[in-house]
């Protein structure tokens, strides 16, 4: 399976990931690559077998409904890159 | 060309628990900012969701009351996309295998029954708040609101008009409310409605492509934004261009839909299974105690208001409609022991006015069921009159007093003792032999000022229909 | 004393034969002595010392539990409070973790001495720790050569006896193949018998976090710790814990090897086929039944790892985004620049590889082709296992195809690293607990022989592993300069 670089500065769009221009090839190379790897999967017929998202086969837990979290936006806040106002900034969205 | 609408809506209620849906973050509204966004609602690293128990009861009841299926296991998925009020770059929603399958809602439009699909409703994280308007060049982001639990509904397209789509949209409003899931209130955000809507030539069988209208907050909004909507889609066919799949924000100062500029790029949001969480079992224990917790759903009340206390269709309809309300009315019923009309006459008239007036809710009515009943006792048992009970309900209002202790202290008792009366109607006779003349002399009319007088004479608590024999006796042609 | 084990430390903690802050001291000196080897990214040195001294007093009040006092450090994937996790990328390099992850709250409660945060692959992806934002991992036992990845600091710190215990993370080896090519024992625990709550997640459905120690004795007195149910972690198992210690002295008489023979094909290297029946032979000799079984869709872990793990690790890291922790660019222009420019300089290479893959395996029109026949794949490999796990007790087999190869060899070809995960990944897509346990020596350095068993059964892979390392001595050499 051989992807282009048009492909690749799609899916590097979707993942919201900067890709350096004269990386794109290697990239589109690598990517062509891992591929045709898992290419391989295909030889093997899997028509009946139920896919297995959980190597154990547990359900879900459930939690009661009590608070358990305080207050801690000071200690959280310390670590961001940009606050004002006790609110997160990023540059200005338009909808 | 006959255009026929096409309808769906996908309404979002946020579950009244708690917590967030992962977390034991607080939910409550209108904390500080950024108070109660714990760091899983955060999406820092190394954090991991685990689902709340009470989430799941509320999903499980809704399906119940829609008779839907609901599923024995269903699964989170991720729904991938960025924006800033996402913190963790994916929304933990379900896809393939939603919690509650197929169901159905009867709406009544114009005296009409008509059933509405219910396709499915899943359980879902809400986002974060973003807010344009504090800074110049920035968006300050609140995530209180990130991690609060949702239930999306999601209406098969059944809705052929604005009428229609309000009818259900009230619906399941007073069905979640019902159903102590949601507490409905439009204006903090925790019931938001999308509209999806397309036109098609009139028998046609294929859908047309369709609009999507975001986060509509109000009944009044819903409708208007169809109407518009109507209007935009029928200009651009009827032209003969062709309508773009896209969303649409209501603007509800201009009275009009535009599109959204960051949803214009096609978004492919690559569900999967959640491998953070497992399948959500339903035990079959948990259905059972879901079921037997089910209240007495509004359209059963209403049949049984009908039928039990033979009450018309709009007044059952008001009673049934909320919970709260259809309590009080038959705790009044009972502990009063009077008539169903006259109970129902003097709630939804007399409580609701003044309720309405002001501002508050049957919850929080300053006369709680049991001296209301007390109140109406004394209008059946004919100590006072109807009209001098509505004094004593004003007394009531604002004061903790009992009826029995107003109409005591005021002076109210009705005057039933004809001797009584008829010593006070002799007085106005004697005193107004003009009238006395006038009606003898065949003015009808007239016979209402004598009762007049003599209502104004008793301070209002001659008992009319005494007042009306003895008149009747004494001014006899 | 740092040629002492973990075990030997408890003991002389315990028995007042030294204190945790000589012992914590001199463990410091020694890794000043050696940071050539780039093993470290944080050593919080006023920390555990501070902790050493807590460690002494509980220590002489007696009664204090098996682990006070005893000189640890943590892979820098655990999230500990106040402290720089970085996860080996520079997305994280300005993070100060403000909570603690599970794993490191039951080792401090434990009473545990840490002295600092180990390097590792960037983000847990990587076979050789040339990855990381601070540079390779060098391994101790040879000039210009790979310690081994993800968990590449760990094992060279454990490896070089700078530490006397590690905590690593194991997803598709990284915990059994560093220790094998380090020359330590590294347990990877049954999937959801360890919590990851705070383990800064790659792929979790995979991710395990487990031990890197010179011995399964070591290894068991670490794992007590670390193992048990945990109410924040969803995927973690309500599995009683049993005593790891109590059974390791069982003997072997009677136990049952299956040797995969597609482990044992012609692409197996000559000189490690050997060494690895050398090291069954051991088993022989101490009444071991050896019975070859097949696991006839082990090919196809490579590829069905190389979709699932991506995937997940494509959705894992989109938080990480500048906006509420983490690196953020300069002077973003909009949200888009501020996205696209804050994680196109922190991740690296082949960070940037994995989530590109895992996006467009997740993609409309190839989702049913990658990540469902991936997911499918997977079951059958389980079922494999589990077929052969119902007539053998333990599987045997190499970890690694060679020993260590030098830095810079195989980082031009992604793909020839992916393919030397053949041996340790199938165990991950399964869930299995396994080991690596050195087993002898190809050109000078070490290799290791894998032991993976049954769901749970941590307890009989510490006591096979245990055996066989009181017939060999594989487990006590250390490298030269480091002794």
């Amino acid at each position: 399976m051989s992807l282009t670089t048009d492909d690749v500065n799609q899916i590097a769009y979707l993942a919201r990931l900067g890709i350096d221009h004269q990386d794109t090839s290697s990239y589109t190379q690598n990517l062509s690559d891992m591929l045709e790897l898992v290419a391989q999967m295909q030889a093997v017929n899997t028509e009946n077998i139920e896919p297995m998202a959980h190597p154990l086969d547990n359900i879900q837990r459930l939690r009661p409904d009590i608070i358990t979290e305080t207050n801690q936006r000071d200690a959280f806040q310390t670590i961001a890159p940009q606050v004002e106002d006790k609110l997160y900034l990023v540059p200005k969205v338009i909808d | 060309m006959q255009w026929e609408t096409v309808i769906g809506l996908e309404i979002h209620a946020q579950l009244a628990t708690n917590t967030k849906i992962f977390s034991g973050a607080s939910t409550a509204y209108g904390a500080e900012p950024n108070t109660q966004a714990c760091a899983v609602d955060l999406g820092l690293p190394g954090v991991l969701p685990v689902l709340n128990q009470e989430v799941v009861r509320m999903a499980v009841k809704f399906g119940m009351a829609i008779e839907a299926e609901v599923a024995d296991t269903s699964v989170f998925a991720r729904k991938n996309y960025f924006y800033p009020d996402l913190p963790k770059g994916y929304q933990i929603s379900q896809m393939d295998h939603p919690i509650v399958g197929l169901g159905h809602l009867d709406i009544e439009v114009a005296g009409e029954t008509k059933r509405v699909g219910v396709t499915r409703a899943h359980l879902e994280e809400d986002a974060g708040k973003s807010l344009h308007e504090n800074f110049a060049d920035s968006t300050g982001i609140d995530l209180n609101r990130a991690g609060t639990p949702l239930l999306e509904i999601v209406s098969e397209p059944d809705m052929r008009s604005a009428k229609e789509a309000v009818a259900y949209m009230r619906k399941i409003h007073e069905l979640v409310q019902y159903l102590d899931i949601c507490d409905g209130n439009m204006q903090e955000g925790s019931f938001r409605c999308d509209v999806n809507i397309s036109l098609r030539p009139q028998g046609q069988t294929e859908y047309g492509t369709r609009a999507e209208l975001k986060n509509i907050n109000s009944f009044k909004f819903v409708e208007k934004a169809i109407y518009g909507e109507v209007e935009r889609q029928k200009e651009i066919l009827e032209a003969g261009g062709s309508i773009v799949q896209e969303t649409r924000l209501y603007d509800a100062d201009k009275d009009e839909t535009r599109s959204m500029r960051s949803k214009e790029e096609a978004n492919d949001y690559r569900y999967f299974p959640d491998p953070d969480l497992l399948p959500v079992y339903i035990s079959p224990e948990l259905r059972a105690a879901v079921k037997a917790d089910l209240p007495e759903l509004p359209d059963t009340k209403k049949q049984r208001f009908i039928q039990d206390y033979h009450l018309d269709n709009e007044t059952a309809y008001k009673l049934a409609s909320s919970k709260e309300l259809a309590n009080y009315f038959e705790t009044v019923v009972k502990q009063s022991n009077c008539e169903a009309k006259l109970c129902s006459n003097w709630v939804t008239v007399e409580l609701l006015g003044a309720l309405n007036k002001s501002n508050l809710s049957i919850q929080e009515s300053p006369i709680a069921a049991p001296r209301f009943a007390e109140l109406l006792k004394r209008i059946a048992d004919e100590t006072i009159s109807g009209k001098i009970a509505k004094q004593v309900f004003e007394f009531m209002w604002n004061s903790a007093d009992s009826a029995d202790d107003i109409i005591e202290k005021q002076g109210l008792k009705q005057i039933t003792d004809s001797g009584a009366i008829e010593a006070i109607i002799d007085k106005i006779i004697a005193d107004n032999p003009a009238q006395v003349e006038q009606y003898l002399s065949g003015k009808d009319k007239v016979f209402g000022f004598f009762v007049g007088q003599t209502m104004k004479q008793s301070q209002g608590k001659a008992n009319p229909a005494e007042v009306n024999k003895i008149l009747k006796a004494k001014l006899k042609r | 004393m740092h040629t002492k084990t973990l075990t030997e430390i408890s003991r002389g903690l315990q028995a007042g034969d030294y204190s945790s802050q000589e012992l914590t001291e001199s463990y410091l000196k020694r890794i000043k002595q050696h940071t050539a080897l780039n093993s470290f990214i944080t050593v919080t040195e006023d920390l555990a010392i501070a902790q050493a001294k807590q460690a002494d007093a509980m220590l002489a009040a007696g009664n204090a539990p098996v682990l006070t006092g005893v000189p640890i450090a943590h892979k820098d994937i655990f999230c500990t409070q106040g402290i720089k996790t970085s996860c080996g990328s520079k997305m994280l390099d300005n993070f100060i973790a403000p909570y603690n992850a599970t794993v490191i709250e039951k080792f401090n409660q434990a009473g545990a001495i840490s002295l600092g945060k180990l390097n590792m692959d960037e983000f847990a992806m990587g076979s050789s720790n040339e990855t990381s934002f601070y540079g390779t991992v060098h391994n101790p036992w040879a000039e210009n050569t790979v310690a081994g990845g993800s968990s590449g600091g760990s094992a060279a710190a454990v490896a070089a006896r700078l530490i006397s215990g590690a905590t690593g993370t194991d997803t598709g080896g990284s915990i059994r193949q560093p220790a094998a090519l380090c020359g330590i024992t590294g347990l990877k625990p049954t999937y959801g018998r360890v919590s990851r709550f705070g383990m800064i997640a790659y792929a979790s459905s995979l991710d395990q976090g487990g031990t890197m120690t010179q011995t399964a004795a070591d290894s068991a007195l670490m794992l007590q710790t670390m193992a048990g149910f945990d109410t924040k972690d969803s995927t973690s198992a309500e599995q009683d814990v049993p005593d790891y210690s109590a059974n390791l002295n069982n003997s072997l008489q009677g136990l049952k090897i299956g040797l995969p023979k597609e482990f044992f094909d012609d692409s197996l290297n000559a000189e490690m086929a050997t060494a690895i029946e050398t090291a069954i032979n051991e088993y022989k000799k101490m009444g071991a039944e050896i019975i070859e079984v097949s696991m006839p869709n082990l090919k196809l872990a490579i590829p069905a790892y190389y979709v699932i793990a991506p995937a997940e690790c494509s959705a894992n890291l989109s938080r990480m985004d500048g906006v509420r922790f983490g690196h953020r660019c300069d002077n973003p222009e909009d949200l888009n620049d501020l996205y696209i420019r804050s994680r196109g300089e922190g991740f690296g290479t082949e960070v940037k590889r994995r989530i590109l893959v895992g996006t467009y395996a997740l993609s409309a029109g190839y989702y049913d082709a990658y990540y469902i026949k991936a997911q499918k794949i997977r079951r059958l490999i389980s079922n494999d296992f589990t077929e052969a796990l119902k007539t053998v007790d333990v599987i045997m087999g190499p970890v690694t195809p060679t020993p260590a190869f030098g830095i810079g060899e195989k980082t031009k070809d992604p793909i020839e690293m992916y393919l030397a995960d053949i041996y340790t990944i199938a165990v991950n897509l399964a869930g299995l607990p396994a080991m690596s346990v050195p087993a002898g020596f190809i050109d000078n350095k070490p290799i290791g022989l894998q032991i993976i068993g049954n769901y749970f059964d941590e307890a009989k892979l510490l006591n096979v592993a245990h055996q066989y390392q009181q017939v060999t001595d594989w487990h006590q050499q250390t490298p030269q300069g480091f002794e």
